[in-house]
């Protein structure tokens, strides 16, 4: 009688670790597939359409903040006008023991002094030729993160730049 | 006696079920799974910690890395031989059905229109180590770049009826008047809105 029941009971393999093993391939194939996709950022830039260059937008200048992105990972600052700037020029590093608390205080002051919530801070970003692309992705992902509302990206203009050789980073 | 032996038996779970289930998954996904082409322009992207994926279909890529080299390419096998035949067209030149067919398969390419043809024949493989993707010319004098994408996105229009999203790939190190020069090629068509295209930062 015991010899017949394992006669026919043989053909059944356990098939637990085999199904482990798929499961394990399931996981790893799952990951994959989603990891290996790259990340966009989206970037609007002003309208440059010749009709519209005159319409020059008005803006106060205790509301913007331009930042000039130098060479060496340095970015210059300035609040207001280069003329007769408010506040710097400071040369100040990416990140988050650079620009990030200047530009979260910015955020916090400018409705408090313009006295209106929906005037907030705009900031201008102006790559000078010496800054690489990696820059501006981290300027940018830096507006990100300190949600600022309102920020262009723009050309700089040639006093600023020699703003920039005097601060020896424009190398 | 026999109440116990039934008892016994029912502790085993019959697992053929289940790796079918687990083995029909496994197939599927290994199947969806879309094998990495070699790049024609290895880049090093930067990293942001922007959580938004690349979109899949109707997307248009511009790569920019090596010195200022910029290559092209738009997802989908139709609306590459529709733009290819766009910019023929415009450039007065004329390619084979097998050309054409050979194209769709390139995912991304980075040759002046003229030596086009030699980039079609060459094997996958040949492409990339031949050294004769210098990039599109995207100059004042010679903006190639410009008629491809142009071209791109008004195949994808035709052909999906959707419009084509421009993402720009470049590399870190990337001096910016070279993104800028590519960034002004779509200022000029009116597109700005686009995509950089970067990695995601895991520290500040």
């Amino acid at each position: 009688m015991a010899e017949l029941n394992t006669g026919k009971s043989t053909p059944s393999v356990d098939l637990t670790p085999m199904v482990d093993l798929a499961f394990l391939l399931i996981t790893f194939f799952m990951l994959t597939t989603s990891i290996s996709k790259p990340y966009a950022m989206d970037v609007a830039m002003p309208d440059k359409t010749e009709e519209n260059s005159e319409d020059q937008l008005d803006v106060a200048d205790n509301r913007t903040i331009t930042l000039l992105l130098g060479s060496d990972n340095k970015i210059e600052y300035y609040m207001g006008l280069l003329d007769r700037p408010i506040e710097g020029p400071t040369v100040v590093d990416y990140g988050k023991n650079g620009i990030r608390p200047i530009l979260l205080e910015k955020i916090k002051q400018v409705p408090q002094i313009t006295g209106d919530p929906e005037k907030g801070l705009i900031v201008i970003i102006r790559p000078s030729d010496k800054a690489n692309y990696k820059n501006l992705v981290d300027i940018l992902d830096e507006m990100k993160i300190v949600d600022a509302k309102q920020y262009m990206i723009g050309d700089i203009g040639s006093a600023e730049v020699e703003l920039l050789t005097r601060e020896n980073i424009y190398n | 006696m026999g109440k116990i032996k039934i008892k016994r038996a029912s502790t085993k779970v019959d697992m053929t079920a289940m790796c079918d289930v687990s083995f029909l998954l496994l197939t599927f996904f290994i199947l969806t799974a879309t094998a990495r082409q070699p790049e024609p322009l290895p880049v090093d992207m930067p990293a942001s910690t922007v959580q938004i994926k690349v979109p899949d279909t109707n997307l248009g890529t511009i790569t920019v890395g090596g010195g200022g080299k910029v290559f092209f390419g738009v997802t989908g096998p139709n609306v590459r031989v529709n733009m290819l035949n766009r910019v023929a067209e415009k450039y007065g030149l004329t390619f084979t059905d097998e050309e054409k067919q050979r194209f769709s398969l390139i995912d991304g390419f980075g040759v002046p229109i003229s030596r086009l043809k030699q980039l079609i024949a060459m094997d996958n493989a040949e492409r990339i180590s031949s050294g004769l993707q210098t990039g599109i010319p995207a100059d004042s004098t010679d903006n190639q770049l410009k008629e491809w994408v142009l071209a791109a996105r008004l195949a994808t229009a035709e052909i999906n009826d959707q419009q084509m999203r421009v993402a720009i790939k470049g590399d870190a190190d990337e001096e910016y008047p070279a993104i800028k020069k590519v960034i002004d090629v779509l200022q000029e068509q009116s597109l700005n809105k686009f995509s950089l295209v970067t990695n995601l930062r895991l520290v500040d």
